[in-house]
């Protein structure tokens, strides 16, 4: 059997997709800035691709651009806001459970001279709003908190951060922008700029995670705000990010956020059974487990972490990919990628329980069967795990 | 003349050879032109002890003298130009080479060298170089004799249908012709000793072939993927050989399951020193290689290496057995497999690593233990479990 839970890494593309690509590639391969029809034809697939992202988020098509990925959408938002913003103060909030390309671009202006207070999270990775509130203070510029983590599920409290940030700017004067890394949220959980992300003014989502192709991303920014661009040149997307439009990436994750958005409850209700499914299979199954995501409202659908003690992470994986099934983990042996897991450091696992921790994030296509056949393959490898007396 | 480039190969110890001395002699030359193979346009000729390469203009002549550097048995290379064997032809060769040198890199002070390996040539070497060496004060006016510390050691090599002019060589590794000393099994690691081990034993002439052991899923395949990877290197040098590769993950588990913890990585190591004899066997291998180093972990003391030895009968080269960690580390810095070698992959020597390994193990005890395995149905299991892979440069 083949089952792919590795779906916060990447998913596969739908077949809709590919063919969405394919025709970008072989019939309609023009500049959408060339002036002749074919240029006309290119454009179109641009506007109808931003039209369906921009549609996915409740947002309007001139507040949407495309980028090359999730990483240049943070990138782009975080250094434009803190440019834009620092006369104002020197001040970014952030988690210390967001994604490298926050993490890194925030240390980055660290290093420029900007504070950063990063907040802590819980054992299951929920966000500690009492220091937050704390934390925002008149110097703040920025807040970047993502919305769903890419390591254990949890959906962050997007929502009160907003109006938090809001009504402080209200009662304060002062101008604090709201960034929301959504890559894992898109498609996952719903999401809309007029309702629960009212109050946030820039959101990264990414194609390949929501059966789209890698190399394509997208920036929300709301209307009215202005953010230096980070890529320059052409002026394509109005201005906002220079560069010949990856035409067939984009045709791609227009395609899948439409599908996507459409099926929106079937999917994650798909997602939500299956995940259900191995967390009920593995708690019967499998002793000595410590679950690291919520089990509660905070839970997304789309992934569980579960850590199963006195075993190897990377060992597991390798066991279950004999079997054809494909999960991911918290920490690596000892690849290149030293050390651990900061998300699941900072929900204050021990080393000895992240060493332990598998991943498993699911797709609509998941089905009961497999998670049926997958908690089976789970207990074996990690019976024959702790037979072995791991490895002393 | 000189419309191709000319190299002129050394080809050290083989030299020394006495009856046997043709027979190395093809064989250098037949390992030079396999690693000129992609050089079309090459020719490469024998001639009274000395390998001849011509090579079209229009091929990177670095790159040639790069890879006939690579071949055991190449004590050293020369780019040479070519005359008439009559002085005042070499003089006008010489004359033109010196003004190219002086284009080049300024040079300022000469010296000649001259020899003559036709002893029929009329002019003695003292003389030849006397005479070549006047030819060039006037040619080249700015240039001057300085005996002592010359910018440029002019050869000049007299033979009895050309002359060879050339200064400076290109150092090869000397050694001996793969091929002319037999086949090795060497058992090959992700790390730093087991390539520069065999790579020193190809030097010597023996052809190679590897095992390598990993404990997948133990082990993750991207370790697999890096010791392919340092396989190509030394396949640069030791030309295609066939890996083969077992999982030890079988014995292991049967070794923690059955036998003492403190034993656990002596008696691993005598199963794949039975398994690459037997895997030797089948492919002709007349000895084992491994990069054991006298005393470098526990499995390498000189007990432990009693032990390792006494569980087969193949003679085992440990060509690294006196050397120091750090020269070891120089070697394979030189020979390119450290950079490939230091990546951070887990093999399957760190996995099932006793806490506190026996460093001083007793045959007997160790015999005790492994007479509650059934070691001849492992052995054979994982001989049988055997994947090729096919290692190209």
């Amino acid at each position: 059997m083949f089952v792919y839970l590795d779906n916060s890494a990447t998913t596969r593309p739908y077949a809709e997709t590919v063919e969405a690509m394919n025709k970008v590639l072989t019939d309609d391969f023009g500049n959408p800035s060339s002036l002749h029809t074919l240029g006309i034809a290119a454009e179109n697939h641009v506007k109808a691709a931003r039209k369906s992202c921009a549609e996915a988020m409740g947002a309007s098509e001139n507040e949407f651009f495309f980028t090359s990925c999730g990483t240049e959408s943070d990138n782009t938002a975080i250094l434009g806001a803190a440019e834009a913003g620092r006369h104002y103060g020197k001040k970014i909030i952030t988690t210390a459970v967001e994604h490298p390309a926050v993490l890194e671009t925030v240390k980055k202006l660290e290093n420029q001279g900007f504070k950063v207070e990063y907040i802590g999270v819980d054992s299951k990775c929920r966000l500690d709003m009492r220091q937050f509130k704390k934390a925002v203070t008149e110097d703040t510029i920025l807040i970047s908190v993502m919305a769903l983590n890419n390591e254990t599920g949890t959906v962050m409290p997007i929502s009160e951060i907003a109006e938090f940030k809001d009504s402080f700017n209200r009662s304060h004067g002062t101008r604090i922008l709201m960034h929301t890394d959504a890559v894992q949220a898109f498609g996952k959980i719903p999401m809309n700029v007029k309702g629960n992300l009212k109050g946030v003014d820039m959101i990264s989502v990414s194609g390949h995670k929501i059966h789209g192709p890698k190399g394509i991303g997208g920036l929300y920014v709301k209307k009215g705000l202005h953010i230096p661009a980070y890529i320059i040149g052409g002026g394509q997307e109005s201005n906002m990010r220079s560069g010949t439009e990856n035409t067939v990436g984009i045709a791609g994750m227009g395609c899948a956020a439409k599908i996507s958005h459409e099926n929106f409850d079937n999917r994650t209700r798909k997602m939500r059974d299956a995940r259900a499914a191995l967390l009920q299979g593995i708690k019967a199954e499998v002793p000595e487990i410590m679950v690291n995501s919520p089990e509660d409202d905070t839970a997304g659908p789309s992934v569980l972490n579960v850590s199963f003690l006195g075993t190897r992470g990377e060992v597991l994986l390798h066991t279950l990919e004999q079997d054809g099934i494909f999960v991911s983990t918290g920490s690596a042996c000892s690849s290149n990628k030293k050390g651990q897991s900061h998300v699941l450091g900072a929900m204050g696992l021990k080393p000895k329980e992240i060493e332990g921790a598998i991943r498993f994030s699911f797709s609509e296509f998941n089905t009961a069967e497999e998670m049926e056949y997958v908690t089976e393959k789970v207990k074996q490898a990690v019976t024959r795990f702790r037979r072995l007396g791991s490895f002393r | 003349m000189n419309e191709e480039n000319i190299l002129i190969v050394r080809c050290g110890e083989v030299a020394l050879k006495g009856m046997n001395k043709p027979y190395f002699e093809r064989m250098l030359q037949d390992r030079i032109r396999r690693n000129l193979k992609e050089f079309k346009g090459t020719d490469v000729r024998r001639q009274e002890g000395l390998i001849f390469i011509r090579a079209d203009k229009s091929l990177d002549i670095n790159a040639i003298i790069k890879e006939t550097s690579k071949v055991f048995g190449v004590a050293s290379i020369s780019k040479a130009v070519e005359a008439e064997p009559e002085l005042n032809a070499i003089g006008a060769e010489a004359v033109k080479y010196m003004n190219g040198l002086i284009e080049e890199r300024g040079v300022k002070t000469f010296k000649v060298e001259a020899k003559r390996a036709d002893k029929n040539f009329p002019v003695k070497s003292p003389e030849i170089g006397r005479i070549i060496g006047a030819k060039v004060l006037i040619g080249c006016k700015i240039l001057k004799v300085d005996v002592h510390n010359p910018d440029v050691l002019l050869h000049v090599d007299v033979r009895h249908d050309r002359a060879y002019i050339y200064e400076g060589k290109v150092a090869g590794f000397g050694g001996l012709p793969l091929g002319t000393n037999g086949k090795g099994m060497v058992l090959l690691s992700g790390g730093i000793d087991s390539p520069v081990a065999a790579w020193m034993m190809a030097k010597r002439g023996m052809l190679i072939e590897a095992v390598h052991f990993h404990s997948y899923p133990y082990t993750s395949p991207r370790a697999q993927q890096k010791v392919e990877e340092l396989a190509g290197i030394l396949a640069s040098y030791c030309g295609r050989f066939k890996m083969h590769v077992i999982n030890l993950l079988p014995i292991q588990e049967q070794i923690v399951a059955n036998c003492p913890e403190e034993e656990t990585t002596i008696l691993v190591r005598r199963f794949m020193m039975r398994i690459a004899e037997k895997i030797a066997e089948k492919n002709d291998c007349m000895m084992l290689i491994t990069g054991e180093n006298l005393g470098q972990v526990a499995s390498q003391t000189a007990e432990a290496l009693v032990v390792t030895d006494a569980s087969v009968s193949k003679p085992v080269m440990r060509p690294l057995i006196a050397m120091d960690k750090v020269d070891i580390m120089e070697k394979a810095k030189e020979i390119g497999t450290y950079e490939k070698s230091i990546e951070p992959y887990e093999d399957c020597c760190t996995v099932f690593l006793p806490k506190h390994p026996t460093t001083k193990p007793r045959l007997e005890r160790i015999l005790e233990s492994e007479s509650r395995l059934d070691c001849q149905a492992l052995i054979d299991a994982a001989v049988e479990s055997e994947e090729i892979i096919d290692i190209r440069g």
